[in-house]
């Protein structure tokens, strides 16, 4: 069994957990996902990992309650524990396999939306850790969907912060937030989007035109998060790749978001179906 | 029973009636009863030179474990078996015993073959129920072994150590072990419950531990067990990725690969209201391939309420799947258009499957395979309406473990080079069997593999 040693709700739909996973934390890098499940009848659900402590064994991850699955999780109390915790899944960020002097002469920009920063931390802190001061857009519908700005603006170079409504921040999207950075004159070499389906698909638009490599982190349906269910197909570059064991993260430029957006609905019926049965 | 015995018939089994069974998860095949095992038992001939032994990828003694039988020596005969193989419940329902030892059985030279999976099955299903336990622990040496994969050969390969005293752990990446048999035979061929938990337990009984939830190539690396003692490894990781066809449309919604679906259906239970998994199966499902997965995600998508189409490219005689679980499929009502080759898949305005475009095809001259190869004819598509298409190509092997172990070598096709004869690798103290090095095969073969690969540990350990 996997205890649970925190619980946070960091808003309305967004829970933040502490899972003591030795397996898991022993190896784990920045871009890496785990698949979490509970209860005998449960469902695998993936989530990329959002912090880990080698030494007290344990991963941090954070999740939107969005079907019956996840509502469920979210009643789990601190003690309580998870039935399964498998990980860490997927090649990690490719950073961290790059000469570290190279590195450090990169300007990295992220770009993480609503529950994306959960996987953008990790790997700004690995940077900061290796000497690279990342800059960070934490972009969100509004003020009480930002989480963990604290942590981040303790690893990160800049944190600058963009709600819809306005409400903390400068009012707008992430894209408007990379457009006035880069006209105001800095220079990235790499962009990191990691957010919902749409706002990775904007952004690797914006970083297009503006000539700026852009890295994503796909997060599509799967079971068993090592390639034996081929559920996680994209289409990257014209080819089909398997989410778990080609990425999750994928040249920004080269992704059919369109498709995996269609994909992601693949079991809509049967999940509003539990919705509803959760709900009676 | 039927009262007119035909020595040169094999003794029916009963078996739900397909119209009943087309409808739910139960086993198919209910087993021979006491009397008729006898019966069937006294159809051997006890042959000198037994060729069903040789049939057999595990050599069970078949001659001595019938003669128990005969003699009503039903947990002798769990002995005799239990010499060769550990999971005799499993293989007792899925091997593909009329290419094997039944295949050999001088029976089927006049008549019909010696029953002899249905009485393999009947031996371990009395002693399951009787609670007789047929193997035992040998003298603990002190010495570690990991497995990797708790699927056929992992199990066989460590009960089989087990046996020989060794301190064994699976390391099995999903949440539950047995691999393909509990996440790729379905329920209604293997039940899960009764019999693959209870040869699980048995190989635990033995003493061999089994961590879930560990990636061996991503939680831990091989070198990294090698360094925390165990002296030598056993690589039984099974099949890999899926195959899909590279047509146009396989991406759209409603394309499946048949692990997906059955992976869904087996392991998740989507089957079960209960189970928080979703699986998606429309009214019309078009099955692509011939094989015994092809078979199994066609019975299941039946029973879950679809028009069931198997779409295969070849004929009848060359369809890879056992004849039985043809024979039970077109029984229950699924519908073989074969000669046939999907092209392309169609999609509707939101991406979902709403046909597939089929060429039919004839067969020419036989290939590499000895098969005869299909040959498109030109002008014959037409388009088979359907809302879901499940794939079942074939895998191709899953680089994670081989990508992670240094001096790991592989063939052109990927798999891993294992010995025969003992599964030893290019890597020292590694050892390698089942789908991981033959690509995609039978349960009974993996185990195999894992038998030659205790024996290849075990002299490897003895002389290091």
């Amino acid at each position: 069994m996997y205890k649970i040693t925190k619980v946070e709700r960091l808003s309305e739909k967004n829970w933040l957990m502490e899972v003591e996973a030795p397996f898991v934390t022993r190896s784990c890098l920045p871009g890496q996902f785990l698949i979490v499940k509970s209860g005998e009848l449960g469902e695998r659900i993936p989530l990329t990992i959002c912090d880990y402590d080698r030494e007290k064994g344990t991963v941090t991850i954070v999740f939107q309650t969005v079907g019956a699955a996840t509502t469920k999780m979210a009643e789990l109390k601190v003690g309580d524990s998870f039935t399964d915790v498998v990980g860490p899944l997927g090649q990690p960020s490719e950073f961290v396999h790059e000469d570290l002097e190279e590195l450090k002469k990169k300007r990295y920009l992220f770009v993480c939306g609503g529950v994306g920063i959960a996987p953008v931390y990790p790997q700004v802190k690995w940077l900061a850790q290796h000497g690279v001061k990342a800059d960070v857009i934490m972009a969100a519908r509004s003020k009480d969907l930002i989480f963990y700005e604290e942590q981040m603006r303790s690893v990160a170079g800049n944190v600058y912060i963009t709600t819809d409504d306005g409400s903390y921040g400068m009012k707008g999207v992430g894209t408007d937030m990379v457009k006035k950075l880069v006209a105001d004159g800095n220079k990235y070499d790499v962009c990191v989007a990691i957010g919902p389906i749409i706002m990775m698909k904007f952004t690797a638009l914006t970083t297009k035109q503006l000539g700026i490599p852009t890295i994503v982190s796909m997060n599509p349906i799967m079971i068993d998060g090592t390639g034996m269910c081929g559920a996680c197909r994209l289409v990257v570059d014209g080819k089909v790749k398997f989410a778990c064991v080609d990425g999750p993260e994928f040249d920004g430029h080269k992704v059919d978001f369109d498709l995996a957006m269609k994909r992601s609905q693949q079991y809509k019926a049967e999940e509003l179906k539990a919705m509803e049965a959760l709900n009676h | 029973m039927d009262n007119t015995f035909d020595v040169w018939k094999k003794v029916p089994v009963r078996e739900q009636d397909p119209k009943v069974r087309a409808t739910n998860f139960e086993e198919v095949c209910l087993g021979y009863n006491d009397e008729e095992a006898a019966l069937e038992a006294s159809r051997c001939l006890n042959c000198k030179v037994p060729f069903c032994q040789q049939g057999c990828p595990v050599s069970i003694n078949i001659p001595g474990f019938i003669s128990k039988i005969k003699e009503g020596d039903i947990p002798g005969a769990a002995a005799v078996i239990a010499e060769s193989s550990a999971l005799p419940a499993v293989c007792g329902r899925v091997c593909p015993q009329e290419t094997q030892c039944e295949g050999k059985c001088i029976r089927g030279k006049r008549g019909e073959a010696v029953s002899i999976g249905k009485l393999e099955r009947y031996v371990a299903d009395w002693t399951r129920e009787h609670g007789v336990v047929a193997g035992k622990a040998g003298e603990p040496n002190g010495k570690k072994v990991a497995v990797i994969g708790s699927g056929p050969a992992g199990l066989t390969c460590a009960g089989d150590l087990a046996k020989l005293g060794y301190d064994v752990t699976i390391f099995e990446a999903f949440h539950q072990p047995g691999g393909v048999l509990v996440y790729g035979i379905p329920e209604f061929r293997l039940p899960k419950d009764k019999v693959v938990k209870s040869e699980i337990e048995n190989v635990k009984k033995l003493g061999v531990k089994i961590d879930t939830n560990v990636i061996v190539g991503r939680s831990i690396t091989i070198d990294e067990l090698m360094e925390q003692g165990y002296e030598a490894v056993f690589v039984g990781s099974g099949a890999g990725l899926p195959k899909f066809m590279n047509i146009p449309g396989e991406v759209s919604n409603g394309v499946f690969s048949a692990n997906e679906f059955l992976t869904r259906n087996n392991l998740m239970k989507a089957f079960m209201p209960e189970a928080d998994t979703p699986i998606h199966c429309g009214k019309k499902v078009v099955v692509v391939g011939g094989g015994n997965v092809a078979m199994d995600a066609a019975r299941t998508a039946l029973r879950l309420g679809a028009e069931v189409h198997i779409v295969y490219r070849r004929g009848e005689e060359e369809l890879p799947a056992r004849k039985e679980e043809v024979h039970h499929a077109k029984e229950e009502g699924v519908i073989f258009d074969l000669l046939q080759n999907p092209v392309e898949i169609l999609a509707d305005e939101n991406d979902w499957v709403k046909g597939v475009v089929i060429r039919k095809m004839e067969l020419g001259e036989p290939d590499a395979s000895g098969r005869r190869r299909p040959v498109e004819i030109e002008g014959s598509d037409y388009v088979l309406d359907c809302d879901t298409v499940i794939m079942s190509l074939g895998t191709s092997p899953n680089p994670l473990i081989t990508s992670t172990t240094k001096g790991l070598e592989t063939n052109s096709h990927g798999c891993i080079i294992a010995k025969e004869e003992n599964g030893e690798t290019t890597k020292i103290g590694v050892f390698a069997g089942g789908d991981a090095v033959t690509g995609a095969a039978t349960v009974i073969l993996a185990m195999g593999a894992g038998k030659a690969a205790a024996k290849g540990i075990h002299e490897y350990l003895q002389n290091k």
